[in-house]
């Protein structure tokens, strides 16, 4: 059997199809969800792509955090059904309180689009599994608001329970407190992070790596991990 | 008047500030002006000649009223109508061969070109300019540049799928450099970004000239399937004709009649509110609205809304079509209330489109609309009568043939006079000045000259990833975007302008950016198949500019017809001049070409070691107007590189062999800088090094060092070769009769840092080289 991996598409999306496409890459059937809708179709896990849902207007994710879809999907995230934000989608899930903490503008002001060095932090949740711990990826990064913050108390929490999924190596690109980049949940199904690994999964059109230019595909393990784990679920 | 404030300029007959809501204003209908022919009407500070008034009089048999006046002064503004260019323009489509039509679906006058690439593919691309608002108020400006041609693509039934910029501003330490290239950078990228088109290249370049002048051309391209292509036009009596996307508003009101149709002048007025304010989210949305739209066949055509607004899109609409098209202006959505029917007609807000609708699928369009939240409203219908009519609050405010309004502008031979100085500056020649001297000094000089220096700095701002499908960006010599994710099928663009070249020469300078474009495509393993311009001059009333026009369109159409590419659309901006000086003439060429599989796409830089390096094409002593004149010695005379178009054809035949059989690693065309510049660029995108040596070239060529590291001969590409593939790839050479050189040999540098080493002349560690080469621009980190 294949499994099912929905993909989110809220006014202002930009990954949504590319996620889609690496979806399909790592082996899953794609299924394609609107903001507008209660409906999951019965998909497996879910994926909130990156682009600037409503513009970003009020604050990056806040208005998505609150769209029809949300609702069953906090409900089905609190039930166990792994879910992946990246970028934006990391924003939803911040906004949405299924991860802590906030992300503001760059440290430098502007937009950066960058192969970015992450090391894994935790190789044990649902997105993740596939890598080993302390693993390093290359992975495209770009944004204008991934500047991580949280308050002493509760970075101590993500630091002490080991919720801090990904940090970024050699180049901290946005000021992001500890070198965060991405976070899981307790449970592990929920995970967020600023860089893109849906551009990560086609050789020729990913990141450049020594080998070869444009030739990274270290996101396919995200995908590839929650195929195994649902598959292993049934 | 126009000291005044002439975005807000009250061309109706009451003063807005004075008009209390309760009393209803006096509407300035057609009925009013037929009976007051003698009232004065501002038609100069709208741009209008008084001559184009009188002939407005005359085609209408009646003074204008305010409304009409104010479309036919944006319409008939230089920026809309192209009176002073036309005449001129006409060659692009004179000057094409039946090889040139083969692949052509859809010419120049549409709101793009569209270019059949193979497959049931079709590739709609164009490049226009937002200088006069970029420099105005630069974020805004050019975040609305990217709006714009993006929207153009729209029309044409495409997806968008990436853009590109070709940029100039003042010289790079002068301090309003840093207050408008900050803001240009942040408006494309604030926009390109939001809409989820990735940014695959494009230049900058720095030049006083261009101080008080910048130019922010915008690039779009997007596909289609064949059977998907549409056209804006109003058919079909009883058709609807639709407004949909953000409101009108205040915004942008005169951009084209008085921001783009006049030069800047000291202490005038600052002319901001005239430049119109984006909003990407809205634009991202109206675009998959419309593909939604196009994709269910619930159009039958769709228009932007750009410059002259309103005004532009129904008088082209209705003009393209039947002629006829009956219009409520009350039913406009507005964002202010306050605006008088004169403003709605000229507002040129963003983000906004027209359609043509057929009623029995009004219900399913709106339908479409309403799920991606797109305000929508229904403003008339087109009809069979010939007239453009608008009517406000119950009174026609406008009935015209729309043709008058929108094609049959006047038209303008402009005297034109070659300019006195070329003589004098033409004769001094860069041949005479010293070459000698210490050449790896020489070299760092030229890697940290702004023009020639690393722009990532720029280019780390734009996405290059969304919608994954970019093949090639920045600093690859070309961009190239995956059209077919199941063949990679794809396509390759470049844009080139070097207005230092032009200045010397501007029937040359056109034709050498059309060839540089050409070779960047070409380098990239594309075969190139079509031109779009964006042709940027000072004042056409300038006798010498008009000059210097004429010049680039005769030889850029001269260029096109003999390398067998036609120019499917592009642009024309003219007032690019603060006073009495002009700025270089700046034709920007954009040329795309296709690959039949992104897969073998080329790099231009190596990647592994061990690779031989050739150098195809001779070198000449062709210093004149180039990267190393300018920056070593401040000088600019003589005349530019020759221009041998049939050697760059040869060329790009032979690249396109090469690249198809896979015997290419990497390959750098040679232009600004020459053999040294491209060597440098080169060795950094990856961080490979070479080893290279000079005495074949000197030999051969009968040149010095410094010329064949420096000159600008056209026609020349450094690739990369891997060993395996040497005999093929020289054998291949010599069959098509291609001069090529060994010049050296790819090297990592082993367990030692990478050099470029050129040998008896110099050493440079790539470290140095990067760090040189990052330092201009670093000051815009």
């Amino acid at each position: 059997m294949t499994a099912r991996i929905g993909v989110v598409t809220f006014p202002g999306s930009l990954d949504d199809r590319d996620a889609q496409r690496a979806i399909r890459l790592a082996g899953a059937e794609a299924v394609a969800l609107w903001h507008g809708d209660h409906d999951l179709q019965g998909v497996d896990a879910v994926v909130l792509p990156g682009g600037f849902s409503y513009g970003d207007y009020l604050r990056c994710g806040a208005i998505a955090a609150q769209a029809p879809i949300m609702h069953e999907i906090v409900a089905a995230a609190n039930a166990g059904m792994p879910v992946l934000g990246i970028c934006n989608g990391f924003q939803i899930l911040v906004e949405a309180h299924l991860l802590p903490g906030g992300l503001i503008r760059n440290e430098a002001g502007a937009f950066v689009c960058r192969d970015q060095t992450l090391r894994v932090e935790n190789a044990t949740t649902a997105w993740t599994h596939g890598f080993e711990q302390g693993d390093l990826i290359t992975v495209p990064l770009k944004n204008g608001e991934g500047g991580f913050i949280a308050d002493a108390e509760t970075l101590k929490r993500l630091e002490g329970e080991g919720l801090v999924a990904f940090r970024y190596v050699d180049v901290n690109p946005n000021g992001s407190l500890d070198d965060i980049a991405g976070l899981t949940n307790e449970r592990g199904n929920v995970v967020g992070l600023m860089p893109h690994p849906e551009h990560a999964t086609e050789p020729g059109f990913g990141p450049d790596t020594p080998s070869a230019m444009r030739s990274g595909v270290d996101g396919l393990t995200f995908f590839r991990s929650v195929i195994e784990r649902t598959l292993a679920a049934v | 008047m126009l000291g005044g404030a002439p975005a807000r300029a009250p061309v109706g007959s009451v003063p807005m500030t004075t008009a209390p809501m309760t009393i209803p204003p006096i509407i300035d209908s057609v009925a009013v002006a037929a009976a007051t022919p003698e009232k004065e009407q501002p038609f100069a500070a709208l741009g209008l000649r008084e001559d184009e008034y009188l002939r407005i009089r005359s085609l209408l048999g009646r003074r204008p009223t305010s409304g009409e006046l104010a479309m036919y002064s944006v319409m008939w503004s230089e920026h809309c109508s192209y009176k002073s260019s036309k005449t001129h323009l006409r060659k692009f489509g004179q000057k094409v061969s039946d090889e040139m039509r083969k692949n052509l679906m859809v010419g120049m006058g549409e709101n793009a070109g569209v270019v059949d690439i193979g497959e049931g593919w079709a590739v709609t691309f164009k490049i226009e300019s937002h200088n006069h608002p970029s420099y105005v108020e630069p974020f805004q400006g050019a975040a609305t540049g990217v709006g714009g041609i993006v929207r153009d693509i729209i029309s044409m039934g495409a997806r968008p799928v990436a853009v590109m910029d070709a940029l100039r501003f003042g010289a790079v330490d002068h301090p309003d450099t840093e207050r408008v290239l900050p803001g240009v950078i942040g408006g494309i990228s604030f926009y390109g970004n939001c809409l989820g088109l990735p940014n695959i290249g494009g230049e900058t370049w720095f030049d006083p000239v261009y101080q008080a002048n910048p130019l922010v051309n915008a690039l779009a391209v997007g596909v289609l399937r064949h059977e998907d292509l549409h056209l804006a036009n109003a058919r079909g009596a009883g058709n609807k004709v639709v407004l949909f996307g953000a409101r009108t508003g205040g915004d942008g009101i005169g951009g084209a009649s008085i921001l783009a149709s006049d030069t800047f002048s000291e202490g005038g007025p600052t002319k901001r509110p005239s430049v119109q304010v984006g909003d990407p989210f809205a634009e991202k949305v109206l675009i998959e609205c419309c593909l939604e739209l196009f994709a269910g066949d619930l159009v039958e055509g769709i228009q932007d809304l750009g410059a002259a607004g309103i005004s532009c899109a129904t008088s082209e609409l209705a003009s393209n079509g039947d002629g006829g098209m009956a219009i409520e202006l009350d039913s406009v959505l507005l964002r202010d209330p306050t605006l008088t029917a004169e403003e709605i007609l000229m507002s040129e807000s963003q983000e906004r489109m027209m359609a043509i609708v057929a009623p029995g699928k009004l219900e399913g369009f709106l339908a479409v609309t309403s799920k991606w939240d797109v305000e929508t409203s229904v403003l008339g219908e087109v009809t069979e009568t010939g007239r453009l009519v608008i009517t406000w609050r119950g009174e026609t405010i406008v009935d015209v043939d729309p043709r008058t309004v929108a094609i049959d502008g006047p038209v303008y031979d402009r005297p034109m006079v070659r300019p006195v100085w070329l003589d004098a500056v033409q004769a001094d020649s860069a041949a005479s000045l010293p070459r000698d001297g210490d050449l790896r000094a020489q070299l760092l000089a030229l890697v940290g000259s702004a023009n020639l220096a690393d722009k990532s700095v720029i280019t780390s701002q734009y996405d290059k990833y969304v919608l994954g499908n970019t093949a090639l960006s920045y600093p690859d010599d070309a961009g190239m975007i995956r059209v077919d994710e199941t063949s990679g099928l794809g396509v390759a663009l470049a844009t080139d302008a070097n207005g230092r070249y032009s200045y010397l020469d501007p029937y040359a300078g056109a034709q050498l950016a059309l060839a540089e474009a050409y070779r960047n495509v070409a380098t990239s393993g594309a075969v190139p198949a079509a031109v779009s311009d964006c042709l940027n001059f000072g004042s056409p009333e300038n006798p010498e500019v008009m000059w210097q026009f004429a010049q680039a369109v005769e030889g850029l159409a001269d260029a096109c017809l003999e390398l067998a590419v036609p120019v499917t659309g592009g642009n024309v901006s003219f007032y690019n001049q603060t006073g009495d000086v002009p700025i270089h003439p700046t034709p920007v060429v954009a040329v795309m070409g296709t690959i039949d599989d992104v897969g073998r796409r080329i790099p231009s830089g190596w990647q592994d070691a061990g690779d031989n390096l050739y150098l195809l094409g001779t070198t000449a002593l062709e210093l004149d107007g180039s990267a190393w004149a300018g920056v070593m010695h401040g000088h600019l005379g003589g005349r530019p590189p020759a221009v041998d178009l049939p050697r760059e054809r040869d060329l790009a035949g032979l690249l396109a062999a090469a690249a198809h059989e896979g015997l290419l690693n990497g390959a750098h065309d040679l232009s600004d800088g020459g053999l040294a510049t491209a060597l440098v660029d080169a060795c950094l995108r990856f961080g490979v090094g070479a080893r290279v040596w000079l005495d074949e070239l000197l030999t051969r060529d009968g040149i010095d060092r410094t010329t064949a590291l420096f000159s600008e001969t056209g026609g020349r590409v450094v690739v990369a070769v891997p060993r395996e593939e040497d005999v093929k790839f020289t054998r291949l050479c010599e069959g098509r009769g291609y001069p090529v050189a060994r010049i050296g040999v790819t090297d990592d540098g082993a367990d030692a840092e990478p050099v470029l080493e050129i040998q008896d002349v110099l050493t440079v560690p790539l470290a140095e080289l990067r760090a040189t080469s990052r330092a201009p621009l670093a000051r815009f980190a």
